[in-house]
């Protein structure tokens, strides 16, 4: 498995981001995390689930609670940003891809 | 997992990259979506104003961001091989980023597939790690209006 495009595709989306953002500053429970935002929180929880799965986000026990970290070694990690610069590309080609097929169907 | 089409190779500590993709198209078609200036301007989304196709030619790209603002992008074709080779500088104009050497080649694999090569030489290796970041900052940026918006209301 490609972990490092899963990296990304897990902050392609702008809520799993916003949520990233929010616990840069400090560790958050489940709850106070989505009481940030409007989505219910189911959608919030499986957010939560993909940033941990991908190790942007961890879980540490305080007491009954369950408070979610920023993982600052995998941030670094993808801190080389080549990704979304290939995808950037990818996108170009596919379309000039596209565009040749169409030309040469109409030739 | 589908292997990407396009790959992006650039080592630590050198100031260049690669960028390779394999088409589903024969060279030649590949070739002409290169040079004839109505194909370019529908998949590079910019306005050709000028491309003069062969070695001490030039050429200038023209696109508006969604603010209205117009960005020119130029440079000096140094050799034009028809389905083999272009060789040419680009340049970001009025911003701070140094022009760049442009290496690209066009391979033939099968009668209906080809490959391109992108060899992108850089200024210093400062200048091709921010070039690699652009796309990246642009969707931390986005995401962080959006959160900037959120707060707000």
């Amino acid at each position: 498995m490609n972990l490092r495009r899963d990296v990304f595709q897990a902050i392609a989306d702008p809520t799993r981001r916003a949520i990233l953002m929010l616990v840069a500053s400090q560790a958050m429970t489940a709850g106070a995390i989505a009481a940030n935002f409007d989505t219910a929180r189911p959608t919030v929880s499986k957010h939560l689930q993909i940033l941990t799965e991908c190790e942007l986000l961890s879980q540490h026990q305080n007491g009954r609670e369950i408070y979610y970290h920023l993982n600052p070694q995998k941030m670094r990690e993808i801190a080389d940003f080549i990704e979304p610069f290939r995808q950037f590309w990818d996108d170009r080609f596919n379309k000039l891809e596209a565009i040749m097929k169409t030309y040469q169907a109409n030739q | 997992m589908v292997q990407p089409k396009t790959n992006v190779h650039a080592e630590d500590g050198k100031q260049e990259l690669l960028i390779t993709r394999e088409f589903d198209l024969p060279i030649e078609l590949l070739f002409k979506a290169y040079v004839v200036p109505e194909i370019v301007e529908q998949w590079m989304g910019t306005k050709v104003l000028k491309l003069e196709n062969h070695a001490h030619g030039g050429y200038q790209f023209e696109t508006t961001d969604p603010r209205g603002h117009a960005h020119r992008f130029s440079g000096v074709i140094h050799e034009f091989v028809p389905n083999q080779k272009i060789t040419r500088t680009f340049e970001m104009e009025n911003t701070p980023f140094a022009v760049q050497l442009e290496f690209l080649e066009f391979e033939k694999l099968t009668e209906t597939t080809s490959k391109l090569t992108m060899h992108i030489v850089f200024k210093s290796i400062a200048y091709r790690n921010q070039l690699l970041q652009m796309p990246f900052a642009m969707g931390i940026n986005l995401a962080h209006n959006r959160l900037q918006a959120f707060f707000a209301n």
